[in-house]
């Protein structure tokens, strides 16, 4: 029926586009990239709780002044719905002689509908009166009026304001006018006491009055002819080239730098790069200062000779196409001269004092209530420095200094009370490191000052020598046990003591510079630092057992992420306990190269049979009993067993000798024996002596063979 | 000695006095009430009573006025060109916030001088907070050609109450701005005036007060000092709170909120004496928060504004 006429109109009808431009007082830029993003899913839930997202695309675009969506490819008007409403049964809406009754007439007229388009339906519970209704599907205009302000209201950010007071809207900057333009049309709704219409502005100075727009086309156009590119990609390649000119130009490199890219992208509607210089004096300042004064507070880009020293030139992203009369560059050449002059004079007067000298300053730093003060922490950061090195030392590796370890750790947080670490805390560490190089400490030292925080992340290097390992390691360990001890745990969103960033680093610096550490006497070190050092606190031992757990879960992370190893095996290689996790990350090596050897799976498989039963069993977890050969009644009980007590000799000998592969061949042997076991033997025998006995076989083949790895953790599911 | 050599040359820029003056005029013309600075020591121009207890209420409001504002920490015995313990500030503050209001402030700009199109002029965020006065805000810093020049501010919270209408707040750095006119390297070197410098009228303060407050203030007197403005300031606003009547309307209120600013200068000296460890100074602003706060709460009954409604922070 007119389902038909339907479905011929919807083939008939015409795609509509739709322009939605929010005007707002300049968005900050790092928000830009996440709120495009967060406007195209918003757009896209919307249109799809109103079945309207089929075939639709959806843009989206983000410049200091705007935040804009362009949508294509949206029906006219939604489907019409048919939907059949069920009524009395017809036993009820019919009487005797088939004439409806009130029950029938009163579902008739509560459908708007005369009796006669009424009919019967069977469904399971019988026969009934029902009725068919249509839904008729609202005009895309219709929906859009809702939906554009919708979209923008539920965007989230992370501070919002009001700018007219406590009943007003919340954006995250004031919201000046609305673009709302469906195929030509402007589509008038209000938000924010702002009515939506086709008019919109651009550049805030090269931008001529408003300007009335059609559509995306219209719109991009005319607002690139005032002053504003509105894609975002189309503004990076106009910076990244304009960069890349000056580069060549120059005969310098840029120096490299993919987020102030992406500041400077969302940062500018008209981007252009202009060139400047700064007096070849102050080159005099490491490079470090020299790029962080000009990328932090400028966001400028620093150049570099061929040699990697950076060169007195800087390229600044400015929001004008050109600056003819050189006014824009004079300006920003003045600003970099004070700012220079300012890191100068830091570095200047910070030296009127030995590094050392700082110390007693850094009394008044405070690290943690609870934990005290920076110079507290400095003194536990150098007994667990020394400890480490001094282990090290001992098991062979020759160049851990215990006095270098024990002194970079001293001067290691001096830099805290500089100036120009107040001035620029980005560069903690990287200071202390110069300052230290600059007054003669060994070079040693001087490297592991300046490396101790790293690594910051999963990509960055560790530090570049054993002694700033050691302090890097000792900083981290104390920071973990201290903060656990105080109950300062990470929770999913907070860690304001960057505890994971700390975790990590010390993981990745084990694991690359292969150093022997036991994590557990590393944390009960860590707990005697701050028992025997200020603030004298001892730590009970389920909270070392949790800062433990907390390394050790930070640690399969990392395998995972970084090396590559599947959940199953790191699980695997865990749950047979971890100590150290170079001897961890051999047993993963090892582990990975067995599996893809024919019986090892299969064997895999019989450990998970093996665990079941005992744990089914009243078979105690860590009970040991004496297996008693007279008590076995197949041939394949005694083979397995005495096949098990050969393996058993032989994969010691292996372990011990840390061949972890071989090992595992032997234990991989044991397949068919275990095999035919299953097979021809029932364990849980009626015979009490029997079972138990057998039981007893089970449970030391787990406890002899699941110390490399626990392989009833193999298989099953890949990722958790 | 520098001055003279540049006032042969035809001076370009305005005088730093020209300066206050044309953006006095500019804010009059805008409907200002004009002020004059604070007659006690302010780390800044929002501690002003005509910004920090005019942006409570309902009443609409525009005040424009420079205020020196002394900054001990940032001292620097007039030995670098650029930062100075005491510099002046030009705030605005116009309540409601106008709609129009970054025109508004671009057309000062271009009072003073500056063509907008011939230079890089952008809003970069910077959001502003007085941790000591329990006010906060959202905006920007203005950049003209790199150079941070005013601190444009939605204020949301006075005093720890959220304000309603919403306030704008305008603080121009008047050295700096000054010195990008005149196109000079060092503030010292500004023409104050047609024949003074900045450097004759104000160095010998610089390299004074520098010296007093890292190397000879009493830290002591200076503690008791706090201790003694403090207790008058709360004793003051424990007065009004058992008040009633018509009294009330003219209670001393204000005196409080003088009280309330010594000691936020008074903690400035001490920090930059360097005699305050972390966990103290959070402690001590937190003290003078609490002045401010109730100050800010009395304030707004007294005017009998609508009664105080505190949401949370979005």
């Amino acid at each position: 029926m007119n389902r038909s006429r339907q479905s011929k109109r919807k083939a008939a009808e015409k795609e509509i586009e739709v322009l939605l431009e929010v005007g707002c007082e300049e968005i900050p830029a790092g928000m830009l990239p996440k709120a495009e993003e967060d406007l195209r899913a918003n757009l896209g839930k919307l249109l799809a709780a109103e079945n309207l997202s089929d075939g639709v695309t959806v843009e989206t675009f983000g410049a200091p002044r705007r935040l804009v969506a362009h949508l294509r490819g949206l029906r006219e008007k939604q489907a019409d719905v048919v939907h059949e409403v069920t009524g009395p049964p017809k036993s009820v809406a019919y009487d005797a002689v088939g004439e409806p009754t009130r029950a029938a007439l009163s579902f008739a007229e509560k459908q708007g509908l005369a009796l006669k388009d009424l009919y019967i339906v069977t469904n399971p519970k019988g026969e009934y009166l029902a009725a068919q209704q249509v839904k008729r599907g609202r005009t895309a205009e219709q929906i859009l009026a809702e939906m554009l302000p919708r979209a923008i209201h539920d965007l989230s950010w992370p501070r919002s304001m009001t700018w007219t007071g406590m009943d007003g809207a919340r954006f995250i900057r004031p919201i000046r006018w609305i673009v709302a333009v469906v195929n030509g049309k402007p589509l008038p709704f209000s938000f924010a006491g702002v009515t939506a219409g086709d008019l919109t502005l651009g550049h805030r100075f090269l931008g001529k009055g408003p300007l009335r727009v059609r559509d995306f086309r219209d719109y991009e156009r005319k607002l690139k002819a005032n002053g504003v590119v509105v894609r975002p990609a189309e503004r990076r390649e106009k910076i990244s080239k304009e960069l890349a000119a000056h580069g060549k130009r120059g005969a310098y490199r840029v120096h490299e730098d993919a987020e102030l890219l992406k500041l400077v992208t969302y940062l500018n509607e008209c981007p252009s790069v202009l060139e400047g210089d700064f007096d070849p004096s102050f080159l005099a300042l490491p490079d470090e200062i020299l790029i962080t004064v000009m990328r932090g507070h400028q966001k400028y880009f620093a150049v570099e000779r061929r040699g990697g020293e950076v060169a007195p030139h800087f390229l600044a992203v400015i929001n004008l196409p050109k600056d003819p009369k050189g006014l824009v560059r004079a300006g920003h050449e003045r600003v970099l001269r004070a700012r220079l002059a300012d890191a100068q004079f830091f570095w200047e007067s910070d030296q009127k004092c030995r590094l050392a000298d700082y110390l007693p300053k850094l009394e008044r730093v405070t690290y943690e209530s609870r934990l005290g003060s920076y110079r507290d922490k400095v003194e536990r950061v150098r007994a667990m420095a020394r400890w480490l090195s001094e282990q090290w030392f001992n098991s062979g590796l020759l160049q851990a200094h215990v006095a270098e370890a024990d002194r970079a750790a001293e001067l290691s947080k001096c830099d805290l009370a500089t100036e120009m670490v107040r001035e620029f805390t980005e560069l903690q560490g990287i200071v202390g490191g110069l300052y230290a190089r600059a007054q003669g400490e060994p070079d040693d030292v001087a490297d592991a000052i300046y490396d101790h925080y790293r690594p910051v992340g999963l990509e960055d290097p560790i530090p570049r020598n054993l002694t700033g390992c050691a302090v890097a390691l000792g900083d981290k360990f104390d920071s973990i046990v201290g903060c656990f001890a105080v109950g300062l745990l990470p929770t999913g969103s907070s860690d304001p003591y960057a505890l994971r960033r700390a975790a990590l680093g010390i993981v990745k610096i084990i694991l690359e510079r292969k150093l022997p550490v036991s994590l557990s006497l590393a944390v009960g070190a860590a707990a005697k630092a701050l028992l025997t050092n200020a603030p004298k606190r001892g730590v009970p031992p389920e909270q070392e057992a949790q800062a433990l757990a907390f390394l050790l879960d930070r640690a399969k992370f990392v395998l995972r992420e970084r090396e590559k190893f599947s959940y199953d095996e790191v699980n695997a290689v865990f749950r047979a306990g971890v100590e150290d996790l170079m001897d961890a990350e051999k047993r993963l090596v090892a582990l990975k190269a067995i599996r893809k050897s024919k019986n090892f799976e299969p064997l895999a498989v019989s450990f998970k049979r093996i665990r079941n039963i005992l744990e089914k069993s009243d078979f105690k977890k860590e009970e040991v009993r004496a297996i008693q050969p007279d008590l076995f009644e197949s041939g394949a009980e005694r083979e397995l067993f005495s096949a098990v007590r050969a393996a058993a000799t032989k994969v010691q000998a292996e372990k011990r000798a840390g061949k972890y592969q071989e090992a595992l061949e032997v234990i991989a042997g044991l397949r068919k024996a275990v095999d035919d076991f299953f097979e021809q033997v029932m364990v849980m025998a009626e015979k009490e002596a029997v079972r138990r006995n057998r039981l007893a076989l089970l449970s030391e083949i787990l406890r002899e063979f699941t110390t490399i790895a626990d392989f009833s953790e193999l298989g099953g599911e890949e990722r958790k | 000695m520098t001055a003279k050599v540049k006032l042969e040359k035809k001076p370009t820029g305005l005088n730093f006095q020209d300066l206050v003056l044309k953006l006095s005029h500019f804010w009059t013309k805008q409907g200002c009430v004009l002020q004059q600075p604070y007659d006690v020591e302010v780390g800044a121009g929002t501690m002003h009573p005509e910004t920090f207890l005019r942006v409570l209420g309902p009443a609409a409001y525009r005040v424009a006025y420079a205020q020196p504002s002394r900054r001990p920490a940032d001292g620097r015995y007039g030995e670098n060109p650029n930062r100075l313990y005491k510099h002046t500030q030009f705030q605005v503050i116009l309540k409601p916030s106008p709609g129009d209001v970054q025109d508004l402030y671009l057309e000062s700009l271009g009072a003073m001088g500056i063509t907008l199109k011939e230079h890089d002029i952008r809003f970069e965020e910077d959001n502003w907070e007085s941790p000591t006065l329990g006010a906060w805000g959202i905006g920007w810093q203005v950049l003209l050609d790199g150079l941070e020049i005013t601190q444009f501010t939605y204020f949301q919270q006075s005093g720890g109450i959220d304000l309603d209408p919403i306030s704008v707040e305008l603080t121009y750095g008047l050295e700096r701005i000054c010195a990008f006119l005149q196109g000079v390297s060092s503030v010292y070197d500004l023409r104050w005036s047609r024949d003074k410098t900045y450097g004759q009228i104000r160095l010998a303060e610089e390299q004074q007060f520098s010296e007093y407050s890292f190397n000879r203030s009493d830290a002591q007197a200076i503690r008791a000092e706090f201790e003694l403005h403090e207790k008058q300031a709360q004793e003051l606003l424990d007065g009004f709170a058992t008040t009633e009547g018509q009294v009330r309307a003219r209670y001393p209120l204000l005196p409080a909120y003088d009280h309330c600013l010594k000691c936020s200068n008074l903690f400035n000296l001490l920090d930059a004496r360097g005699v305050i460890s972390t966990t103290e100074r959070a402690a001590l602003m937190a003290r003078v928060r609490m002045v401010a706060c109730r100050t800010a709460a009395g304030y707004l009954e007294q005017i009998g504004g609508p009664t105080v409604r505190r949401e949370v922070r979005g």
